[in-house]
Protein backbone atom coordinates (compact mmCIF):
# COMPACT_ATOMS: atom_id res chain seq x y z
CA UNK A 1 0.00 0.00 0.00
CA UNK A 2 2.66 2.50 0.95
CA UNK A 3 4.41 1.77 -2.33
CA UNK A 4 1.42 2.56 -4.49
CA UNK A 5 0.69 5.61 -2.37
CA UNK A 6 4.24 6.82 -2.87
CA UNK A 7 3.83 6.38 -6.57
CA UNK A 8 0.72 8.55 -6.58
CA UNK A 9 2.54 11.20 -4.57
CA UNK A 10 5.55 11.15 -6.85
CA UNK A 11 3.45 11.18 -9.99
CA UNK A 12 1.72 14.31 -8.70
CA UNK A 13 4.79 16.01 -7.32
CA UNK A 14 7.43 15.42 -9.98
CA UNK A 15 5.62 17.27 -12.78
CA UNK A 16 5.45 20.29 -10.50
CA UNK A 17 9.20 20.15 -9.79
CA UNK A 18 9.87 19.91 -13.51
CA UNK A 19 7.43 22.74 -14.23
CA UNK A 20 8.81 25.23 -11.73
CA UNK A 21 12.42 24.34 -12.43
CA UNK A 22 11.98 25.30 -16.08
CA UNK A 23 9.67 28.21 -15.40
CA UNK A 24 12.13 29.83 -13.02
CA UNK A 25 15.04 29.29 -15.41
CA UNK A 26 13.10 30.67 -18.37
CA UNK A 27 13.35 27.43 -20.32
CA UNK A 28 9.61 26.78 -20.43
CA UNK A 29 8.80 28.42 -23.72
CA UNK A 30 8.32 32.10 -24.33
CA UNK A 31 5.81 32.87 -21.62
CA UNK A 32 6.34 30.73 -18.53
CA UNK A 33 3.53 32.53 -16.73
CA UNK A 34 0.90 31.37 -19.15
CA UNK A 35 2.34 27.87 -19.19
CA UNK A 36 2.31 27.42 -15.40
CA UNK A 37 -1.25 28.72 -15.15
CA UNK A 38 -2.45 26.35 -17.82
CA UNK A 39 -0.43 23.40 -16.54
CA UNK A 40 -1.70 23.69 -12.97
CA UNK A 41 -5.27 24.41 -14.13
CA UNK A 42 -5.43 21.35 -16.36
CA UNK A 43 -3.58 19.32 -13.73
CA UNK A 44 -6.12 20.26 -11.07
CA UNK A 45 -9.00 19.32 -13.32
CA UNK A 46 -7.41 16.02 -14.33
CA UNK A 47 -6.80 15.11 -10.71
CA UNK A 48 -10.33 16.11 -9.79
CA UNK A 49 -11.78 13.85 -12.46
CA UNK A 50 -9.51 10.98 -11.44
CA UNK A 51 -10.72 11.49 -7.87
CA UNK A 52 -14.29 11.24 -9.07
CA UNK A 53 -13.46 8.05 -10.93
CA UNK A 54 -12.37 6.25 -7.75
CA UNK A 55 -15.68 5.41 -6.08
CA UNK A 56 -17.44 4.11 -9.19
CA UNK A 57 -14.37 2.00 -10.07
CA UNK A 58 -14.12 0.59 -6.58
CA UNK A 59 -17.75 -0.42 -6.77
CA UNK A 60 -17.71 -1.75 -10.29
CA UNK A 61 -14.53 -3.81 -9.92
CA UNK A 62 -15.11 -4.70 -6.27
CA UNK A 63 -11.84 -3.12 -5.19
CA UNK A 64 -12.59 -1.27 -1.95
CA UNK A 65 -8.86 -0.70 -1.53
CA UNK A 66 -9.07 1.92 -4.24
CA UNK A 67 -11.01 4.15 -1.84
CA UNK A 68 -7.82 4.61 0.12
CA UNK A 69 -6.53 6.78 -2.73
CA UNK A 70 -9.52 9.05 -2.90
CA UNK A 71 -8.56 11.55 -0.26
CA UNK A 72 -4.95 11.90 -1.34
CA UNK A 73 -5.94 12.47 -4.94
CA UNK A 74 -8.50 15.03 -3.87
CA UNK A 75 -5.85 16.79 -1.82
CA UNK A 76 -3.50 16.82 -4.78
CA UNK A 77 -6.27 18.28 -6.93
CA UNK A 78 -6.61 21.03 -4.35
CA UNK A 79 -2.84 21.55 -4.26
CA UNK A 80 -2.77 22.06 -8.01
CA UNK A 81 -5.77 24.41 -7.80
CA UNK A 82 -4.06 26.37 -5.04
CA UNK A 83 -0.89 26.71 -7.12
CA UNK A 84 -3.04 27.71 -10.09
CA UNK A 85 -4.54 30.54 -8.07
CA UNK A 86 -1.20 31.55 -6.57
CA UNK A 87 0.39 31.57 -10.01
CA UNK A 88 -2.37 33.82 -11.23
CA UNK A 89 -1.96 36.22 -8.31
CA UNK A 90 1.83 36.20 -8.10
CA UNK A 91 2.94 35.90 -11.71
CA UNK A 92 0.05 37.03 -13.88
CA UNK A 93 -1.34 39.89 -11.78
CA UNK A 94 1.92 40.35 -9.86
CA UNK A 95 0.13 41.13 -6.62
CA UNK A 96 -2.08 43.82 -8.00
CA UNK A 97 -4.80 43.10 -5.43
CA UNK A 98 -7.26 45.64 -6.69
CA UNK A 99 -7.01 44.03 -10.12
CA UNK A 100 -7.59 40.62 -8.52
CA UNK A 101 -10.77 41.80 -6.83
CA UNK A 102 -12.10 43.52 -9.92
CA UNK A 103 -11.31 40.42 -11.97
CA UNK A 104 -13.19 38.19 -9.53
CA UNK A 105 -16.22 40.46 -9.72
CA UNK A 106 -16.18 41.39 -13.40
CA UNK A 107 -14.99 38.29 -15.22
CA UNK A 108 -17.54 35.51 -15.06
CA UNK A 109 -14.92 32.84 -15.74
CA UNK A 110 -12.86 34.02 -12.79
CA UNK A 111 -15.96 34.26 -10.57
CA UNK A 112 -16.86 30.68 -11.36
CA UNK A 113 -13.26 29.52 -10.88
CA UNK A 114 -13.15 31.23 -7.53
CA UNK A 115 -16.42 29.58 -6.47
CA UNK A 116 -14.96 26.20 -7.40
CA UNK A 117 -11.81 27.00 -5.49
CA UNK A 118 -13.71 27.96 -2.34
CA UNK A 119 -15.59 24.66 -2.42
CA UNK A 120 -12.36 22.71 -2.86
CA UNK A 121 -10.85 24.65 0.02
CA UNK A 122 -13.76 23.72 2.29
CA UNK A 123 -13.49 20.08 1.28
CA UNK A 124 -9.78 20.13 1.99
CA UNK A 125 -10.13 21.70 5.42
CA UNK A 126 -12.80 19.20 6.41
CA UNK A 127 -10.90 16.21 5.12
CA UNK A 128 -9.07 15.74 8.42
CA UNK A 129 -10.35 12.60 10.20
CA UNK A 130 -11.10 14.39 13.45
CA UNK A 131 -13.24 17.00 11.74
CA UNK A 132 -14.91 14.39 9.61
CA UNK A 133 -16.01 12.53 12.75
CA UNK A 134 -17.26 15.69 14.40
CA UNK A 135 -19.33 16.62 11.39
CA UNK A 136 -21.21 13.33 11.23
CA UNK A 137 -23.72 13.14 8.35
CA UNK A 138 -23.15 16.77 7.49
CA UNK A 139 -19.76 15.77 6.16
CA UNK A 140 -21.20 13.76 3.29
CA UNK A 141 -23.59 16.54 2.41
CA UNK A 142 -20.76 19.02 2.26
CA UNK A 143 -18.58 16.74 0.22
CA UNK A 144 -21.32 16.22 -2.34
CA UNK A 145 -20.49 19.76 -3.36
CA UNK A 146 -17.54 18.35 -5.22
CA UNK A 147 -19.99 17.71 -8.08
CA UNK A 148 -20.96 21.38 -8.18
CA UNK A 149 -17.31 22.38 -8.04
CA UNK A 150 -16.39 20.10 -10.93
CA UNK A 151 -19.15 21.53 -13.08
CA UNK A 152 -17.99 25.02 -12.18
CA UNK A 153 -14.42 24.16 -13.18
CA UNK A 154 -15.48 22.89 -16.59
CA UNK A 155 -17.55 26.04 -17.13
CA UNK A 156 -14.55 28.09 -16.01
CA UNK A 157 -12.38 26.27 -18.55
CA UNK A 158 -14.89 26.75 -21.34
CA UNK A 159 -15.35 30.45 -20.62
CA UNK A 160 -11.62 31.07 -20.31
CA UNK A 161 -11.01 30.06 -23.88
CA UNK A 162 -11.22 32.29 -26.91
CA UNK A 163 -12.59 29.99 -29.53
CA UNK A 164 -11.73 26.33 -29.02
CA UNK A 165 -14.61 24.23 -27.79
CA UNK A 166 -13.19 20.77 -28.28
CA UNK A 167 -10.89 20.43 -25.30
CA UNK A 168 -13.36 21.78 -22.73
CA UNK A 169 -16.01 19.81 -24.60
CA UNK A 170 -14.16 16.55 -24.02
CA UNK A 171 -13.84 17.40 -20.34
CA UNK A 172 -17.55 18.22 -20.17
CA UNK A 173 -18.38 14.82 -21.65
CA UNK A 174 -16.08 13.00 -19.23
CA UNK A 175 -17.59 14.87 -16.30
CA UNK A 176 -21.13 14.20 -17.50
CA UNK A 177 -20.28 10.52 -17.63
CA UNK A 178 -18.77 10.55 -14.12
CA UNK A 179 -21.87 12.26 -12.79
CA UNK A 180 -24.18 9.88 -14.66
CA UNK A 181 -22.45 6.99 -12.91
CA UNK A 182 -23.84 8.33 -9.63
CA UNK A 183 -27.16 9.52 -10.95
CA UNK A 184 -29.19 7.98 -8.14
CA UNK A 185 -27.04 9.38 -5.41
CA UNK A 186 -27.14 12.86 -6.85
CA UNK A 187 -30.90 12.73 -7.34
CA UNK A 188 -31.37 11.70 -3.75
CA UNK A 189 -29.03 14.44 -2.57
CA UNK A 190 -30.77 17.14 -4.54
CA UNK A 191 -34.19 16.04 -3.27
CA UNK A 192 -33.17 16.02 0.34
CA UNK A 193 -31.36 19.28 -0.24
CA UNK B 1 10.74 54.70 -35.85
CA UNK B 2 10.08 53.67 -32.34
CA UNK B 3 7.60 56.08 -30.91
CA UNK B 4 8.27 55.81 -27.28
CA UNK B 5 6.49 56.89 -24.24
CA UNK B 6 9.16 58.31 -22.03
CA UNK B 7 7.45 57.45 -18.77
CA UNK B 8 7.03 53.74 -18.83
CA UNK B 9 10.30 52.59 -20.11
CA UNK B 10 13.04 55.01 -19.20
CA UNK B 11 13.87 52.91 -16.17
CA UNK B 12 15.16 50.12 -18.34
CA UNK B 13 18.91 50.14 -18.68
CA UNK B 14 20.09 49.12 -22.04
CA UNK B 15 19.14 47.22 -25.04
CA UNK B 16 19.32 43.59 -24.25
CA UNK B 17 19.18 41.86 -27.56
CA UNK B 18 20.50 38.71 -26.09
CA UNK B 19 23.31 37.97 -28.48
CA UNK B 20 23.51 34.33 -27.52
CA UNK B 21 19.86 33.89 -28.22
CA UNK B 22 20.40 35.42 -31.59
CA UNK B 23 23.34 33.22 -32.50
CA UNK B 24 22.25 30.01 -30.93
CA UNK B 25 18.75 30.16 -32.17
CA UNK B 26 18.79 26.64 -33.40
CA UNK B 27 20.32 25.41 -30.21
CA UNK B 28 17.68 27.21 -28.24
CA UNK B 29 14.85 26.01 -30.36
CA UNK B 30 16.18 22.56 -29.79
CA UNK B 31 16.13 23.06 -26.07
CA UNK B 32 12.65 24.40 -26.27
CA UNK B 33 11.72 21.33 -28.16
CA UNK B 34 10.81 22.73 -31.53
CA UNK B 35 13.36 20.84 -33.50
CA UNK B 36 15.24 17.67 -33.11
CA UNK B 37 14.68 14.66 -31.03
CA UNK B 38 11.31 15.56 -29.58
CA UNK B 39 12.46 15.92 -26.02
CA UNK B 40 10.32 15.70 -22.99
CA UNK B 41 9.97 19.45 -23.23
CA UNK B 42 8.42 19.26 -26.63
CA UNK B 43 5.19 17.77 -25.51
CA UNK B 44 5.12 19.12 -22.02
CA UNK B 45 5.97 22.74 -22.57
CA UNK B 46 3.53 22.93 -25.40
CA UNK B 47 0.50 22.21 -23.38
CA UNK B 48 -0.30 20.81 -20.06
CA UNK B 49 -2.98 18.30 -20.73
CA UNK B 50 -2.84 14.71 -21.74
CA UNK B 51 -5.53 15.80 -24.15
CA UNK B 52 -3.02 17.64 -26.21
CA UNK B 53 -3.17 15.70 -29.42
CA UNK B 54 -1.84 18.61 -31.39
CA UNK B 55 1.82 18.27 -30.58
CA UNK B 56 2.98 16.93 -33.88
CA UNK B 57 6.70 16.52 -34.24
CA UNK B 58 8.08 17.72 -37.51
CA UNK B 59 11.49 16.31 -36.91
CA UNK B 60 14.57 18.37 -37.52
CA UNK B 61 13.09 20.52 -40.21
CA UNK B 62 13.49 24.23 -39.68
CA UNK B 63 12.25 26.78 -42.14
CA UNK B 64 15.24 28.40 -43.86
CA UNK B 65 15.51 32.14 -43.32
CA UNK B 66 17.81 34.43 -45.25
CA UNK B 67 19.49 37.64 -44.20
CA UNK B 68 17.96 40.84 -45.58
CA UNK B 69 19.41 44.12 -46.80
CA UNK B 70 17.70 46.97 -45.04
CA UNK B 71 18.12 50.33 -43.42
CA UNK B 72 18.56 49.63 -39.73
CA UNK B 73 16.73 51.64 -37.13
CA UNK B 74 19.16 53.27 -34.75
CA UNK B 75 18.54 51.72 -31.36
CA UNK B 76 18.37 54.10 -28.49
CA UNK B 77 18.12 51.54 -25.76
CA UNK B 78 14.76 52.85 -24.63
CA UNK B 79 13.11 49.46 -24.78
CA UNK B 80 14.27 45.95 -24.22
CA UNK B 81 13.67 43.81 -27.28
CA UNK B 82 11.90 40.50 -26.88
CA UNK B 83 14.50 37.83 -27.67
CA UNK B 84 14.17 36.37 -31.13
CA UNK B 85 13.61 32.85 -29.82
CA UNK B 86 10.56 34.07 -27.91
CA UNK B 87 9.19 36.12 -30.78
CA UNK B 88 9.44 32.99 -32.91
CA UNK B 89 7.93 30.55 -30.42
CA UNK B 90 4.98 32.35 -28.83
CA UNK B 91 2.49 32.86 -31.60
CA UNK B 92 -1.19 33.06 -32.25
CA UNK B 93 -1.61 31.63 -35.73
CA UNK B 94 -4.59 29.28 -35.44
CA UNK B 95 -4.01 27.97 -38.95
CA UNK B 96 -1.23 25.98 -37.29
CA UNK B 97 -2.87 25.14 -33.97
CA UNK B 98 -4.29 26.85 -30.90
CA UNK B 99 -1.46 26.56 -28.43
CA UNK B 100 1.12 29.33 -28.50
CA UNK B 101 3.85 26.81 -29.25
CA UNK B 102 1.94 25.06 -32.05
CA UNK B 103 2.67 27.43 -34.94
CA UNK B 104 6.44 27.09 -34.50
CA UNK B 105 6.07 23.33 -34.44
CA UNK B 106 3.59 22.85 -37.25
CA UNK B 107 4.53 25.50 -39.77
CA UNK B 108 8.16 24.82 -40.59
CA UNK B 109 7.29 23.20 -43.91
CA UNK B 110 5.27 26.15 -45.24
CA UNK B 111 6.12 26.88 -48.87
CA UNK B 112 6.46 30.61 -49.41
CA UNK B 113 8.27 30.66 -52.76
CA UNK B 114 6.52 31.03 -55.17
CA UNK B 115 4.10 33.48 -53.54
CA UNK B 116 1.48 35.74 -55.02
CA UNK B 117 0.21 38.82 -53.28
CA UNK B 118 -2.52 40.40 -55.33
CA UNK B 119 -3.29 44.11 -54.99
CA UNK B 120 -6.73 44.71 -56.40
CA UNK B 121 -10.07 46.46 -56.04
CA UNK B 122 -10.90 50.17 -56.24
CA UNK B 123 -7.72 51.29 -57.98
CA UNK B 124 -6.39 52.28 -61.36
CA UNK B 125 -3.34 50.12 -61.23
CA UNK B 126 -3.93 46.64 -59.83
CA UNK B 127 -0.86 44.43 -59.70
CA UNK B 128 0.61 41.30 -58.19
CA UNK B 129 3.76 40.90 -56.15
CA UNK B 130 5.72 37.68 -56.53
CA UNK B 131 8.06 36.29 -53.89
CA UNK B 132 11.14 38.22 -55.03
CA UNK B 133 9.15 41.44 -55.42
CA UNK B 134 8.38 41.34 -51.72
CA UNK B 135 12.03 41.99 -50.96
CA UNK B 136 13.04 44.07 -53.96
CA UNK B 137 10.24 46.32 -55.06
CA UNK B 138 10.33 48.66 -52.06
CA UNK B 139 13.35 49.75 -50.04
CA UNK B 140 13.40 47.74 -46.83
CA UNK B 141 13.70 49.42 -43.48
CA UNK B 142 13.68 48.24 -39.90
CA UNK B 143 11.02 49.32 -37.44
CA UNK B 144 11.04 48.46 -33.79
CA UNK B 145 7.43 48.25 -32.67
CA UNK B 146 5.62 47.24 -29.56
CA UNK B 147 3.13 44.45 -30.21
CA UNK B 148 0.19 44.31 -27.81
CA UNK B 149 -1.92 41.16 -27.86
CA UNK B 150 -5.57 41.34 -26.87
CA UNK B 151 -4.69 38.64 -24.32
CA UNK B 152 -2.79 41.28 -22.33
CA UNK B 153 0.80 40.32 -23.13
CA UNK B 154 3.19 42.30 -25.28
CA UNK B 155 6.54 42.15 -27.01
CA UNK B 156 8.99 44.57 -28.63
CA UNK B 157 9.96 43.37 -32.09
CA UNK B 158 12.41 44.61 -34.75
CA UNK B 159 10.50 44.13 -38.00
CA UNK B 160 11.91 44.60 -41.49
CA UNK B 161 9.65 45.72 -44.33
CA UNK B 162 8.03 48.75 -45.93
CA UNK B 163 5.07 51.04 -45.43
CA UNK B 164 1.68 49.78 -46.48
CA UNK B 165 1.15 53.27 -47.90
CA UNK B 166 3.88 52.63 -50.51
CA UNK B 167 1.90 49.75 -51.94
CA UNK B 168 -1.43 51.57 -51.87
CA UNK B 169 0.01 54.65 -53.54
CA UNK B 170 1.53 52.53 -56.30
CA UNK B 171 -1.95 51.11 -56.94
CA UNK B 172 -3.39 54.59 -57.51
CA UNK B 173 -6.67 54.21 -55.57
CA UNK B 174 -9.98 55.54 -56.87
CA UNK B 175 -12.25 57.74 -54.80
CA UNK B 176 -14.28 54.66 -53.87
CA UNK B 177 -11.38 53.14 -51.96
CA UNK B 178 -12.60 53.66 -48.39
CA UNK B 179 -11.31 50.51 -46.74
CA UNK B 180 -8.58 47.92 -47.20
CA UNK B 181 -9.39 44.22 -46.94
CA UNK B 182 -6.64 41.68 -46.29
CA UNK B 183 -6.69 37.93 -46.66
CA UNK B 184 -4.39 35.16 -45.41
CA UNK B 185 -3.35 32.22 -47.56
CA UNK B 186 -6.02 29.52 -47.73
CA UNK B 187 -4.27 26.20 -48.18
CA UNK B 188 -5.68 23.40 -46.01
CA UNK B 189 -2.98 21.06 -47.30
CA UNK B 190 -0.35 23.16 -45.62
CA UNK B 191 -2.39 24.60 -42.78
CA UNK B 192 -3.76 21.92 -40.47
CA UNK B 193 -6.04 24.40 -38.69
CA UNK B 194 -7.88 24.98 -41.95
CA UNK B 195 -8.39 21.25 -42.39
CA UNK B 196 -9.81 20.59 -38.98
CA UNK B 197 -12.12 22.74 -36.90
CA UNK B 198 -10.63 21.19 -33.80
CA UNK B 199 -7.10 22.27 -34.63
CA UNK B 200 -8.17 25.62 -36.07
CA UNK B 201 -10.43 26.72 -33.23
CA UNK B 202 -13.65 26.69 -35.22
CA UNK B 203 -12.74 29.74 -37.27
CA UNK B 204 -14.03 30.08 -40.81
CA UNK B 205 -10.94 30.41 -42.95
CA UNK B 206 -9.36 32.18 -44.70
CA UNK B 207 -8.54 34.68 -41.98
CA UNK B 208 -9.56 38.16 -43.07
CA UNK B 209 -8.78 41.58 -41.66
CA UNK B 210 -9.35 45.19 -42.59
CA UNK B 211 -8.40 48.80 -42.06
CA UNK B 212 -9.96 52.10 -42.93
CA UNK B 213 -8.03 53.68 -45.80
CA UNK B 214 -6.70 56.54 -43.67
CA UNK B 215 -5.48 54.03 -41.09
CA UNK B 216 -3.79 52.07 -43.83
CA UNK B 217 -2.13 55.20 -45.20
CA UNK B 218 -0.76 56.18 -41.78
CA UNK B 219 3.00 55.97 -41.80
CA UNK B 220 2.99 53.45 -38.95
CA UNK B 221 1.07 50.82 -40.92
CA UNK B 222 3.73 48.44 -42.05
CA UNK B 223 4.10 45.38 -44.22
CA UNK B 224 6.74 43.20 -42.67
CA UNK B 225 8.81 40.68 -44.60
CA UNK B 226 11.36 40.01 -41.90
CA UNK B 227 12.31 40.21 -38.26
CA UNK B 228 15.63 40.36 -36.50
CA UNK B 229 17.32 41.07 -39.84
CA UNK B 230 16.16 37.92 -41.59
CA UNK B 231 13.10 36.84 -43.55
CA UNK B 232 10.09 35.98 -41.42
CA UNK B 233 9.67 32.50 -40.00
CA UNK B 234 6.29 30.98 -40.98
CA UNK B 235 4.91 31.19 -37.45
CA UNK B 236 5.33 34.98 -37.61
CA UNK B 237 3.54 35.22 -40.93
CA UNK B 238 6.02 34.48 -43.71
CA UNK B 239 6.54 35.71 -46.29
CA UNK B 240 4.63 38.93 -45.69
CA UNK B 241 2.39 40.19 -42.91
CA UNK B 242 0.76 43.36 -41.72
CA UNK B 243 1.91 45.19 -38.57
CA UNK B 244 -0.37 47.87 -37.12
CA UNK B 245 1.26 48.61 -33.79
CA UNK B 246 -1.51 50.70 -32.22
CA UNK B 247 -4.05 47.92 -32.60
CA UNK B 248 -4.37 44.56 -30.89
CA UNK B 249 -2.24 41.86 -32.46
CA UNK B 250 -5.05 40.03 -34.22
CA UNK B 251 -5.38 42.96 -36.65
CA UNK B 252 -1.85 42.30 -37.88
CA UNK B 253 -2.81 39.58 -40.32
CA UNK B 254 -0.20 37.03 -41.40
CA UNK B 255 0.89 35.34 -44.64
CA UNK B 256 -1.10 37.74 -46.80
CA UNK B 257 -2.17 36.79 -50.34
CA UNK B 258 -4.60 39.60 -51.04
CA UNK B 259 -4.86 43.31 -50.36
CA UNK B 260 -8.05 44.73 -51.77
CA UNK B 261 -9.32 48.29 -51.72
CA UNK B 262 -13.06 48.34 -51.13
CA UNK B 263 -15.89 50.79 -50.56
CA UNK B 264 -17.63 49.13 -47.60
CA UNK B 265 -16.17 48.11 -44.26
CA UNK B 266 -14.92 44.56 -44.86
CA UNK B 267 -15.68 41.63 -42.52
CA UNK B 268 -12.92 40.71 -40.08
CA UNK B 269 -12.37 37.26 -38.63
CA UNK B 270 -12.50 37.79 -34.88
CA UNK B 271 -15.32 40.26 -35.19
CA UNK B 272 -17.37 37.63 -37.04
CA UNK B 273 -16.53 35.05 -34.40
CA UNK B 274 -17.34 37.16 -31.33
CA UNK B 275 -18.66 40.63 -32.19
CA UNK B 276 -19.06 41.67 -28.55
CA UNK B 277 -15.45 40.90 -27.79
CA UNK B 278 -13.57 42.04 -30.86
CA UNK B 279 -14.46 45.14 -32.84
CA UNK B 280 -13.40 46.24 -36.28
CA UNK B 281 -11.15 48.96 -34.90
CA UNK B 282 -9.50 47.04 -32.05
CA UNK B 283 -7.33 49.97 -31.04
CA UNK B 284 -5.30 49.28 -27.93
CA UNK B 285 -7.30 50.99 -25.22
CA UNK B 286 -6.71 50.55 -21.49
CA UNK B 287 -10.08 52.15 -20.78
CA UNK B 288 -12.14 49.52 -22.59
CA UNK B 289 -11.95 46.03 -21.09
CA UNK B 290 -12.31 42.87 -23.04
CA UNK B 291 -15.29 41.07 -21.47
CA UNK B 292 -12.95 38.41 -20.13
CA UNK B 293 -9.94 40.38 -19.11
CA UNK B 294 -8.92 43.88 -18.17
CA UNK B 295 -6.89 45.80 -20.73
CA UNK B 296 -5.52 48.30 -18.24
CA UNK B 297 -2.15 46.60 -17.97
CA UNK B 298 -0.09 43.98 -19.75
CA UNK B 299 2.80 41.62 -19.25
CA UNK B 300 5.82 42.54 -21.33
CA UNK B 301 7.59 39.40 -22.49
CA UNK B 302 11.35 39.88 -22.60
CA UNK B 303 13.92 37.79 -20.83
CA UNK B 304 13.55 36.42 -17.35
CA UNK B 305 11.57 33.49 -16.06
CA UNK B 306 8.64 33.19 -13.75
CA UNK B 307 9.83 35.90 -11.41
CA UNK B 308 10.29 38.63 -14.00
CA UNK B 309 8.33 41.64 -12.80
CA UNK B 310 7.00 42.54 -16.17
CA UNK B 311 3.51 43.93 -15.64
CA UNK B 312 3.29 47.43 -17.05
CA UNK B 313 0.51 49.89 -17.71
CA UNK B 314 -1.10 49.71 -21.11
CA UNK B 315 -1.04 53.00 -23.02
CA UNK B 316 -3.82 54.33 -25.23
CA UNK B 317 -3.06 53.36 -28.84
CA UNK B 318 -0.22 51.28 -27.42
CA UNK B 319 1.77 54.48 -26.92
CA UNK B 320 1.40 55.62 -30.54
CA UNK B 321 -1.28 58.22 -29.86
CA UNK B 322 0.80 61.08 -31.23
CA UNK B 323 0.74 59.40 -34.65
CA UNK B 324 -2.74 58.00 -34.77
CA UNK B 325 -5.12 59.60 -32.25
CA UNK B 326 -6.18 62.16 -34.86
CA UNK B 327 -7.63 59.36 -36.99
CA UNK B 328 -10.36 58.89 -34.40
CA UNK B 329 -11.04 62.50 -33.50
CA UNK B 330 -14.81 62.43 -33.35
CA UNK B 331 -15.33 58.79 -32.56
CA UNK B 332 -16.54 57.22 -29.35
CA UNK B 333 -13.86 54.58 -28.89
CA UNK B 334 -15.88 52.74 -26.28
CA UNK B 335 -18.53 52.17 -28.93
CA UNK B 336 -16.13 51.58 -31.82
CA UNK B 337 -13.85 49.21 -29.90
C1 LIG C 1 -9.38 30.41 -7.68
C2 LIG C 1 -9.82 31.04 -8.68
C3 LIG C 1 -9.28 30.78 -10.08
C4 LIG C 1 -8.68 31.71 -10.87
C5 LIG C 1 -8.40 33.17 -10.52
C6 LIG C 1 -8.33 31.06 -12.10
C7 LIG C 1 -7.71 31.69 -13.17
C8 LIG C 1 -7.50 31.12 -14.38
C9 LIG C 1 -6.86 31.76 -15.50
C10 LIG C 1 -6.33 33.18 -15.50
C11 LIG C 1 -6.83 30.88 -16.52
C12 LIG C 1 -6.20 31.09 -17.88
C13 LIG C 1 -7.09 31.69 -18.88
C14 LIG C 1 -6.32 31.94 -20.13
O1 LIG C 1 -5.42 32.79 -20.12
O2 LIG C 1 -6.56 31.26 -21.12
C15 LIG C 1 -7.45 29.68 -16.07
C16 LIG C 1 -7.61 28.54 -16.83
C17 LIG C 1 -7.98 27.33 -16.30
N1 LIG C 1 -8.31 27.05 -15.00
FE1 LIG C 1 -8.50 28.39 -13.53
N2 LIG C 1 -8.71 29.74 -12.03
C18 LIG C 1 -9.29 29.52 -10.81
C19 LIG C 1 -9.77 28.32 -10.32
C20 LIG C 1 -9.63 27.11 -10.97
C21 LIG C 1 -9.87 25.83 -10.39
C22 LIG C 1 -10.35 25.59 -8.97
C23 LIG C 1 -9.59 24.90 -11.36
C24 LIG C 1 -9.62 23.38 -11.32
C25 LIG C 1 -9.77 22.64 -10.27
C26 LIG C 1 -9.20 25.60 -12.54
C27 LIG C 1 -8.87 25.01 -13.75
C28 LIG C 1 -8.56 25.70 -14.89
C29 LIG C 1 -8.40 25.09 -16.18
C30 LIG C 1 -8.58 23.61 -16.51
C31 LIG C 1 -8.06 26.12 -17.07
C32 LIG C 1 -7.78 25.99 -18.56
C33 LIG C 1 -6.33 25.81 -18.78
C34 LIG C 1 -5.96 25.82 -20.24
O3 LIG C 1 -6.60 26.55 -21.00
O4 LIG C 1 -5.02 25.14 -20.61
N3 LIG C 1 -9.21 26.95 -12.26
N4 LIG C 1 -7.84 29.84 -14.75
Amino acid sequence: MWLSKSIVHLASLLPLCWLYYHAINDTLGADPVETVIHFTGIGALNLLLITLLISPSAERFKQPKLLKFRRMLGLWAFTYALLHLLNFIAFELQFDWSLLFSEIVERPYITVGMAAFVVLLLLTVTSVNRIKKQMGPKWQKLHNWVYIASIAVVVHFYWSIKSDIYEPGIYAIMLAWLLALRKLKIKRWLKIG
Amino acid sequence: MLIKNPKSYELKEHQVTDETTYLNRRELLKKMGYVGTGSLLASASANAGPLDFFGKKEDDKVFARTALDFKAQPQDGSEILTPEAKVASHNNFYEFGLDKADPAKNSQGLKVDPWQLSISGEMNNPFTLGYDDLFKKYPLEERIYRLRCVEAWSMVIPWVGFSLADVIKAANPTSKAKYVAFETLYDPKQMPGQRSRRIGGGIDYPYVEGLRIDEAMNRLSFLSVGLYGKTLPPQNGAPIRLVVPWKYGFKSIKSIVSIKLVEKQPPTTWNILAPHEYGFYANVNPAVSHPRWSQASERRITTGGLFARNRIETLPFNGYGEEVAALYKNMDLAKFY
